[in-house]
């Protein structure tokens, strides 16, 4: 417990330290790529308990990063304007934006609940597109809310707090909260991994029959699982709220309920460093070869060379990168020479 | 689709009820690509989407390449003698049996024995593949379609009916049942029921179970040709991102059907279909495009093996 | 003396079949029970209703005074009800001392919190666990391989891991469904020595299916004999061994 305390601490200390290295010395917009990185780790890891660790398949993270995103959205506006109107953008206090990423967290985890529901009766394929089911009329009924901005949906969502000692700079402090969480869901998931709920998860994966012969109470199991997901998936969409100030439906389609998985199969699935991995690749490859379109003036051809990266790498590797193990110490002791096996 | 006058209620209903029905045809011819494909191989084709968007801009350059489009924008076309529509579609039919052979072939079959999530992966990255590179050879401008037929409404009643719409229905209802009698008729139909049952049998018996997936993917991408081709011809303009749309819903329809059931998949298609334009109508579009999946999840709590499917049950 | 496992009247059917077809059974305290049949005559089927896996069409099943059917199978193990399984199911990518501690999950008094802020209980908890674990494999004889990914280990060692597991969720019965299938007869001799000492030792009722007529005759103190879902015989060894009923079951005469 102390031992947390220290580390969080250490934590928000090292992402306060990062922030103000790259407002020093960092172009804003390699700042951007590292923030929707930061988005996506935050995704494709709580993705990863759902999906790698529990052996469910949820193809419907999106709906629960759209919810949380409207939610901290409006709760935000409404702190800090208390309405919606137009004018300059503003800072969100620090309670407000704090009380809004915790609520957009729980949103989204009551919804996981009742998503969650069906993977009681739903196994493999099926579970999948009932979940992005579920995805697609959180968006739609998003959509048709005159209230919430329909289809162009919620602008003008304040920025995040300042920190003292980070002021004029367009990064703001982005990069201190979204990888402040990024760090607390890595190691909490870490945690959750080894420990009695993680081998319970596990247990289900692996053979669901026999986990609950052993006591493992599979239905609140899996719906924890969900429940963990779509919480972080929630406070995900919290912080792309606030990092983007205003949010579509539209920006939370099955394509990206697809790409989340998309970073768990390519990392390896049931490895949080994969998880990791298949976010920074699948968030960064297109980004990086967008020059390469500009360049050549063909539209869409980023996307073509990333398309293509995908399929060759499913078949030279399809396990994925990492395929279940780990990065730790315990893996470089034993790659170093003359480390221990 | 018809825009409906201030008519009373019954024949309201009527109308969207046609108009889903021809959208439901669509659906269904979609989805048989989809059932047929997870049928044998236990895999979400994404990329059947694309195939189908591939039909309609196969059936588009060769009505370019003729001649039959406007030269100068806002000029009437020239409408397509039915001869050559028919030869259009049939080429469009044949190049999708090969794109999707080709899909098949490079894509999916190297991971045959690899799980089931690595040709998923895959499978999307094709859909992606073909989206973009559709926006890079085709450009991402909505284009024109060319009038193939005249359009002409019939009106039964109150109904208006387009021949457009009749065309989707008849077409599809033929093809259909051409389809159903090869599966349960022929010796090649045979085969695919026998590998859809159970591959590895099927290939102990002496099936040519490479062959009899090629097929399963050629005739899918066949009918996802067609449904390109009519659905262009009722919405004017097709692009490279078309498919992404219809290809999910088509899906939906076919796990409401039941998935790996033909019937089913008509079925689904249909009920989709009609349940949408109905609630589109009476209610509210947005709604509309929610009744698929609401429907989706109903369906597969109350019988999670769809409406026509079999369930099974694991050996303890 | 009341019993610990009552069945009464069990019947089951899948579809037309009656898999199960009125079924008694009566297994006491401290009981070294065998349950015998030919192939397919419902042995494991009535494990699967004892444990919560069917829910049988008639009947009932009691467990410690209380009634079994109907609820799930991680309430049954709960109860004090545990298994192996005749297919064997253990968690493979999970290492050996884990698969055992998977058995003590149930008794876990923390919750998730605990866990994801590593507090003082969740550390107790995961002791206990490990100890618990290590403790059984140890008893099974699988210490030295308490690390190996349970893929890894090999054949005769699977079963002994699924028994281990089972123990850990401490139980008052536990059933083994088949244990010493593919086992050499070196493997069974100890085998049937383990099972003896999981009753004396550990004071766990053992309810066993098995093929082995060695095995059963030499370990079992009752025997009750099914064919084709039906009880056609209960006794001692002996009596069995010489039933006309039984004989003919198994030689299939008409």
């Amino acid at each position: 417990m102390a031992k947390t305390v220290g580390l969080l601490l250490a934590g928000l200390v090292a992402c306060y330290g990062l922030n103000w290295f790259l407002a020093e010395f960092i172009e804003v917009v390699y700042v951007d790529y590292l923030n929707l990185i930061g988005i996506a780790i935050v995704l494709a890891v709580g993705l990863n308990v759902i999906n790698g660790l529990t052996g469910q398949f949820s193809l419907g993270h999106a709906g629960f990063m759209a919810i949380g995103a409207f939610v901290a959205g409006l709760v935000s506006i409404q702190l800090t304007y208390g309405e919606m109107s137009s004018g300059p953008l503003e800072l969100a206090g620090l309670g407000t934006f704090l009380l809004s990423l915790l609520l957009a967290g729980l949103a989204a985890a009551v919804l996981g609940v009742v998503v969650g529901a069906p993977a009681l009766r739903l196994k493999g394929d099926y579970l999948a597109i009932a979940t992005l089911g579920f995805a697609e009329i959180t968006r739609i009924l998003l959509t048709a809310q005159d209230s919430l901005g329909g289809p162009t949906g919620i602008k003008r969502i304040p920025k995040m707090p300042l920190l003292p000692g980070t002021g004029a700079w367009d990064g703001g402090t982005s990069v201190f909260w979204i990888f402040l969480v990024v760090f607390t869901i890595v190691l909490f998931s870490a945690r959750l991994q080894r420990s009695t709920y993680g081998r319970a998860l596990i247990a289900i994966r692996e053979n669901e029959l026999a986990a609950e012969t052993m006591g493992v109470r599979a239905a609140r199991m899996k719906v924890m699982a969900f429940v963990y997901g779509a919480f972080f998936a929630g406070i995900a969409g919290g912080l792309y709220a606030h990092y983007q100030h205003s949010v579509r439906p539209d920006d939370f389609t099955s394509i990206r309920s697809i790409e989340v998985v998309v970073m768990l199969v390519l990392g390896g699935l049931g490895s949080i460093t994969g998880a990791v991995l298949g976010a920074v690749a699948v968030t960064l490859v297109p980004q990086l070869l967008r020059p390469l379109e500009e360049q050549l003036q063909v539209n869409g051809l980023s996307m073509v060379v990333y398309a293509l990266l995908l399929i060759l790498m499913m078949i030279f590797r399809p396990q994925g990168i990492f395929g279940q193990r780990e990065l730790s110490l315990k893996l470089f002791r034993r790659i170093l020479p003359g480390g221990r096996k | 689709m018809v825009p409906v006058a201030s008519v009373d209620f019954t024949s309201q209903l009527l109308q969207y009820f046609a108009n889903g029905v021809a959208k439901g045809s669509t659906y269904a011819l979609m989805a048989v690509g989809y059932t047929l494909v997870y049928g044998v191989l236990q895999l979400i084709n994404f990329a059947h989407a694309e195939v189908y968007m591939l039909g309609s801009h196969f059936a588009y350059y060769q009505a370019k390449w003729g001649g039959y489009l406007p030269d100068e924008p806002g000029a009437k076309p020239e409408s397509v003698p039915i001869l050559l529509v028919g030869a259009f579609i049939a080429i469009a039919m044949l190049a999708c049996a090969a794109v999707g052979m080709l899909i098949e072939r490079v894509a999916y079959r190297p991971l045959r024995n690899a799980g089931r999530l690595a040709p998923l992966i895959t499978a999307i990255g094709v859909s992606l593949f073909l989206q973009y590179g559709g926006q890079v050879v085709f450009g991402t401008e909505p284009k024109l379609f060319p009038t193939f037929v005249e359009t002409e409404v019939f009106e039964i009643g109150s109904v208006k009916i387009p021949n457009t719409n009749l065309l989707i229905v008849v077409t599809t209802f033929v093809l259909m049942l051409g389809l159903t009698l090869f599966v349960s008729k022929t010796r090649p139909g045979a085969a695919m029921r026998a590998c859809s049952h159970d591959m590895r049998t099927a290939k102990l018996m002496g099936i040519n179970v490479n062959a009899t997936i090629s097929l399963t993917f050629a005739i899918g991408s066949a009918l996802a040709a067609v449904a390109g081709v009519l659905v262009a011809m009722d919405q004017p303009a097709i692009t490279p991102l078309m498919g992404v749309r219809i290809g999910l819903k088509a899906f939906v329809a076919a796990v409401v059907g039941g998935i790996g059931s033909i019937p089913g998949a008509a079925l689904g298609g249909l009920v989709l279909g009609v349940s949408e334009s109905v609630v589109g109508g009476l209610w509210d579009t947005n709604y509309a495009e929610a009744v698929a999946f609401v429907f989706l999840i109903v369906v597969l709590l109350l019988k999670p093996s769809g409406l026509l499917g079999k369930a099974t049950r694991e050996k303890v | 003396m009341t019993a610990l496992l009552a069945t009464e009247n069990l019947t089951i059917r899948f579809g037309g079949l009656t898999a199960v077809d009125g079924f008694n059974l009566a297994i006491e305290p401290g009981d070294l029970f065998g349950l015998i049949g030919p192939n397919g005559a419902g042995k494991t089927t009535v494990f699967n209703m004892i444990t919560g896996v069917y829910l049988p069409t008639e009947g009932s099943v009691h467990f410690d005074g209380k009634l079994v059917n109907g609820l799930q199978p991680a309430q049954v193990a709960a109860l004090g009800v545990s298994r192996t399984f005749q297919n064997i199911r253990l968690f493979d990518e999970l290492s050996v001392l884990e698969n055992a501690m998977t058995g003590a999950h149930q008794h876990a008094k923390i919750n998730l919190f605990d866990s994801l802020l590593r507090t003082a209980r969740h550390y107790r908890e995961e002791q206990r666990q490990r100890d618990r674990a290590y403790e059984l494999l140890t008893f099974m004889g699988l210490e030295d391989r308490a690390g190996l990914p349970a893929k890894q280990l090999p054949y005769g060692h699977r079963r002994k891991l699924e028994i281990a597991r089972a123990l850990a969720t401490e139980p008052k019965l536990i059933c083994l469904d088949e244990p010493a299938a593919g086992m050499n007869t070196g493997e069974k001799a100890e085998l049937s020595a383990l099972i003896r000492k999981i009753r004396d030792e550990l004071k766990v009722t053992v309810l066993l299916i098995e093929h082995d007529m060695k095995l059963v005759m030499g370990i079992c103190e009752k025997i009750q004999v099914l064919d084709y879902g039906k009880t056609i015989a209960l006794g001692t060894p002996q009596e069995i061994q010489n039933n006309p009923k039984v004989i003919e079951a198994y030689l299939g005469g008409e």
